[in-house]
């Protein structure tokens, strides 16, 4: 156990009381690092490993910082009872928590030992093997499918989605429980047909029941100019109410337990 | 016990009522103190407690009374809707002086006729000298009162009115009527003998039960004659069948016990106004009002007698009636009780006495007759505990999320443990409710004194730095000059011995008030319903109750604890700033400039001392004072070395984040508070028990405070109850309920106040709720005693203040109690919106 809580890694947040991503009262922890760029991510300072200098409201700040498993545990296990009372629990996200698979197994082993809940929020963009040691550690698998069409999916999020597609069927498989989200990003995948490929890969993996769709926001696009970077989807407008619901729709004709927002 | 979590429609009648009620601005009558008079001035001589129940009888006898339109419950105080009377006999100057401005002031008007003041200012000539409040101030010692007029702390709520805060037996009139209550004083006092050695006080006092009792039965009589008189004249055959149902119900109680739900709603209401027209005492609280109309109810529905829906209505009625009641207050006060708040809390759920789970179907129609009536009174509460029904916890919730600020929450595992160690017997303090606020008790046999007083814990912090001196006058000890301070334990040292003198002077100011209730305004009406009076023949004010307490509240424990924790980080372990600097920076308030307000305090008090220092100031010089404070006197250099102490100040952490070493430090520091205080004692026999808890005065008191090592600003609000500073927790609701969880909610056994203030979207579908439910329960698990909620959004609250009139009914949570938010002042409004918003994050 002492070796456990002495193992590092890099996250640039944890964020208490979290309560619409997974199950009850949530603890977030926000590795840093993703493999992937998508071009509407709202959390842009979790792409780069490197810890990076971000302006905020006029003050210059340090995105990212190491830090042990056990001081994460120390943060995580504060709120405890609000866990108990609600089935909430600890949930790793990113950044691509996939990205630090030692730090990732160690933080998920720790809480188990704690008798916490976990889940983790996942691009799936890693090396099976990944997913083979870090699955019996976890409650609750969020992952992303983000399109069905390889050519685009790169172009959007410059990596292809055939490691993606092919840790799907894994997880779907070896984990406890796994919700699919779909951001819905105007002009990449808010078509009727886009989000229908996407529901019935899904349906057809078997074992999962819901889907939820994450309509495109915008919170995170001051970041990116507090990054020295620009925001490429200014012009892009958030998806009407009706929209969701046709699609949502969708989902649901496939048998899936549909959802708009975590 | 049975439930239904459904709720169930509202009837026409309640929409109908609340608006009549609301339609005008509510006003001062004179009829109370005229026939106070009258009384007093033919009793003169007779031994005071004769005096108080025949006065009683003769405002009772003669005070005009009328049955409003759709009425179901009646018995008004007032003519007008929620008019106020006066009560001269506790204190009347103030509201001489505010004749003229009362209707017009920022916090709770009142309009009052010019016949009115006239007739008061007749009044008043025979009150001069005969008040609870002057007879208070005798018995004060001068430093006492230099410690008041300084703003050390203000026992202002029972220096100028009523004391109020009791729950009576109501259980026992529903079931005996006051015809059974006669019966007891009278085998009381056959069990005397004139020999005995306190026969003439005691029989006297039992003849004043007696006489008190044959009051209210004579009262409602007159209200049987009138809807006798009224269903005579009424050609609707509808309401005509409802007036001579008034007719008869009032004709049987409060006399007889209640036969039914309807007569024990009626009975009920007579004994909680009746209550209210005895003494001008606030937070009258109703109590456990779900338990002891249970058997009625259940009689009634068994017997097919009535239906739910009726039963519900005639809830809705007394919700409504409860607002009827109202309390013109001085201006100052009105500002600490903004929002016309009389405070009548309400509580539903718990345990029984027996320890079983006592939430019933009354307990939810409570909730849902919240949310029919949708006003500030009841201040309705309930109570959690392990064995709380989840779908009670969810109704709440529900009820909370409507943004009204109801219901409280209260912790039976924090509540129970407390009062058992303050001597109640385990059945009295499962059945404990709340009073006013947060204060807990056993009804109908505590005397708590539960708002004794407001004590600003940044005062004697302000009194360190200066050495006990205030505008040049010295208010507390010399602790010597902060200067010479050399460790944090000294500094903390310092403080302790300015709260240990204030502290005792505090308990100085509530004994002298206590002490002149008890000889001036005994009340046998009151003392009627609370055990052991008629057992022991005295009255609840000499100390007749079972329990006795008495609970001055502190506040400012947030800021305390981030200002020694910020002096520690700063001057003792980085050794970055010195105590002189510190103080040089908050007599300069960091630097920031001041507006008017601010400035022409400041200005006071530096004229006092020049002048204490014999200069002579005239006007001009005064005036050259003054717009150098305002300018800020500091030079660019010295302005941009305290705005670096304010940065410096701002980056330390603060209590609410679940800092472990800041929110040990807060319990300590609440401590200097409450553990001296446990060992005094009043003059009634009881102990003096600490509660954390502010009502609004964090912001008028905060108005008279200087700045603090916190950062906070000079004449600011200070940080209310026990929640953290405004805006200083930033790391979301469940870090700063740990925190607070950290204090110790049970030596503070007169309560604690843990506001909260969510976004409606917090709340928003099924798991929105079941999140604050599992938010409240945690902070229940760790400790934590009260938690109360406001869910409105800023923009709702901005749009409020620009356009008042498009929110007549917005009502918010204020401290222990809601109010309409259009009613309270600019500042007091500013501070709610200003209280951390708890969003989803």
């Amino acid at each position: 156990m002492e070796a456990l809580l002495d193992v590092k890694g890099r996250i640039f947040n944890i964020q208490r009381f979290s309560i619409h991503d997974g199950p009850g009262i949530r603890t977030i922890v926000f590795l840093k690092g993703c493999p992937l760029r998508c071009r509407w991510c709202c959390n842009p300072e979790s792409q780069e490993w490197a810890v990076q200098k971000i302006v905020t409201a006029g003050v210059v700040k340090d995105v990212g910082r190491d830090i042990t498993v056990g001081e994460v545990m120390e943060e995580v296990g504060r709120d405890r009872v609000y866990y108990q009372r609600s089935g909430g629990g600890m949930t790793l996200s990113g950044g691509e928590c996939t990205a630090q698979p030692d730090f990732t197994e160690a933080l998920l082993k720790s809480a188990k030992f704690s008798g916490i809940n976990t889940a983790i929020e996942t691009a799936g963009y890693a090396d099976t093997g990944i997913f083979e040691r870090i699955l019996p550690f976890i409650d609750t698998v969020l992952m992303d499918i983000k399109h069905m069409d390889g050519v685009k999916h790169r172009e959007f999020t410059s990596r292809d989605n055939a490691l993606i597609l092919e840790n799907a069927v894994y997880i779907s498989k070896n984990a406890k429980n796994l919700i699919i989200r779909t951001p819905v990003i105007p002009t990449f995948n808010d078509t009727e047909t886009e989000i229908g490929e996407i529901a019935d890969f899904v349906s057809s993996l078997g074992t999962v029941k819901a889907m939820h769709l994450l309509p495109y926001h915008r919170i995170g696009s001051d970041k990116y100019a507090g990054l020295g970077r620009q925001y490429t989807m200014e012009h892009i407008k958030v998806p009407e109410k009706d929209k969701m619901n046709a699609l949502l729709e969708i989902v649901n004709k496939r048998g899936l337990k549909g959802q708009i927002g975590g | 016990m049975e439930f239904y979590a459904e709720p169930i429609k509202r009837s026409e009648r309640i929409p109908r009522l609340v608006s009549a009620l609301f339609e005008k601005m509510p006003q001062i009558e004179a009829d109370r103190a005229v026939l106070l008079t009258e009384s007093y001035k033919q009793t003169e001589g007779e031994p005071i407690i004769t005096r108080r129940a025949k006065a009683f009888y003769h405002i009772l006898e003669n005070i005009p009374i009328v049955i409003r339109d759709d009425e179901l419950i009646v018995g008004s105080a007032t003519k007008a809707p929620r008019g106020c009377q006066v009560f001269p006999e506790y204190s009347f100057e103030w509201l001489e002086a505010e004749f003229d401005t009362v209707e017009h002031r920022s916090a709770d008007p009142f309009y009052i006729s010019e016949e009115c003041k006239e007739t008061l200012r007749q009044v008043y000539k025979y009150w001069k000298g005969k008040t609870t409040s002057e007879l208070a101030s005798e018995y004060m010692t001068k430093e006492t009162r230099a410690a008041i007029e300084h703003n050390i702390f203000t026992p202002g709520n029972y220096f100028y009115n009523g004391i109020g805060h009791i729950t009576v037996d109501y259980p026992k009139v529903l079931r005996v009527g006051y015809k059974g209550i006669i019966k007891e004083a009278e085998d009381a006092l056959s069990g005397l003998s004139c020999g005995d050695a306190d026969y003439a006080k005691r029989s006297h006092f039992l003849n004043a039960v007696i006489l008190s009792c044959k009051a209210a039965i004579m009262y409602a009589k007159r209200y049987s004659a009138l809807a006798a008189k009224l269903a005579k004249n009424t050609a609707d055959p509808v309401r005509k069948r409802e007036l001579e149902n008034i007719s008869r119900i009032c004709e049987s109680v409060p006399e007889n016990g209640a036969e039914g739900f309807y007569e024990a709603c009626q009975s009920f209401w007579f004994v909680q106004m009746l209550l209210q027209m005895e003494s001008s005492g606030h937070s009258i609280s109703p109590g456990r009002f779900d338990q002891y109309m249970y058997p009625y109810y259940r009689k009634d529905i068994d017997s097919g007698r009535l239906t739910r829906e009726q039963a519900q209505e005639l809830m809705d009625c007394v919700w409504v009636k409860l607002n009827d009641l109202n309390k013109c207050r001085d201006a100052v006060s009105a500002e600490g009780f903004a929002g016309y708040s009389l405070f009548q809390n309400l509580i539903a759920g718990g345990q029984t006495g027996e320890g079983l789970d006592a939430t019933n179907d009354l307990s939810f129609m409570s909730i849902t007759a919240t949310e029919h009536v949708f006003l500030p009174q009841p201040s309705f509460s309930v109570r959690i505990w392990n064995g709380t029904p989840h779908e009670f916890m969810i109704r709440a919730a529900e009820l909370t999320r409507t943004g009204i600020g109801f219901p409280a929450y209260y912790n039976d595992e924090v509540i129970i443990p407390a009062l058992l160690s303050r001597g109640l017997t385990i059945e009295d303090a499962r059945d404990y409710n709340i009073i006013g606020c947060v204060e807990p008790q056993k009804a109908a046999k505590t005397d708590g004194w539960h708002d004794a007083a407001f004590f600003n814990m940044c005062r004697p912090l302000e009194m360190v730095f200066s050495g006990g001196m205030d505008g040049g006058v010295r208010i507390g000890p010399d602790t010597g000059d902060v200067s010479n301070i050399k460790t944090f334990e000294e500094f903390k040292a310092a403080y302790k011995t300015q709260m240990d003198y204030f502290l005792s002077l505090l308990v100085n100011a509530d004994n002298a008030i206590d002490l002149a209730h008890a000889e001036r305004c005994p009340l046998p009406f009151e003392s009627s319903m609370v055990d052991d009076c008629i057992g022991c023949g005295k009255s609840v004010q000499e100390g007749g109750a079972v329990y006795n307490f008495t609970g001055p509240q502190g506040f400012g424990v947030a800021n305390i604890a981030d200002s020694f924790y910020a002096v520690k980080k700063l001057v003792f372990d980085e050794r970055k700033y010195t105590l002189s600097f510190i103080k040089e920076a908050l007599e300069n308030n960091y630097g920031e400039e001041m507006d008017g307000a601010m400035a022409e305090k400041l200005t006071v008090k530096v004229a006092e001392k020049i002048a204490d220092a014999g200069k002579e100031l005239n006007d001009d010089d005064i005036r050259a004072i003054y717009e150098t404070i305002r300018e800020n006197r500091a030079t660019e250099d010295k302005k941009r070395k305290y705005k670096q102490l304010l940065e410096d100040i701002n980056s330390v952490v603060k209590f609410g984040n679940d800092d472990d070493e800041v929110d040990a430090l807060a319990r300590e520091m609440a401590y200097t508070y409450t553990r001296p205080l446990q060992n005094f004692r009043n003059p009634r026999g009881g102990i003096f028990q600490a509660g954390l808890y502010p009502v609004s005065a964090n912001v008028p008191l905060g108005a008279q405070t200087g700045a603090t090592p916190d950062g906070r600003l000079a004449y600011t609000p200070v940080a209310d109850g026990v929640s953290p500073s405004a805006g200083r927790d930033i790391k979301g609701p469940t870090a700063a309920a740990n925190s607070v969880s950290k204090l110790d909610h049970f030596i503070a056994s007169n309560g604690t106040l843990f506001n909260m203030k969510f976004h409606p979207s917090a709340l928003e579908g099924r798991s929105g709720l079941e999140s604050f439910a599992a938010l409240v329960r945690g902070y229940f698990d760790r400790k934590g005693s009260h938690m109360q909620f406001n869910v409105v959004s800023r923009e709702t609250l901005r749009d409020a203040q620009k356009h008042p009139e498009k929110y007549r009914s917005l009502v918010v949570r204020v401290a222990g109690y809601s109010a309409l938010f259009t009613t309270l002042s600019r500042s007091l409004q500013e501070d709610i919106i200003n209280r951390t918003e708890q969003n989803s994050l």
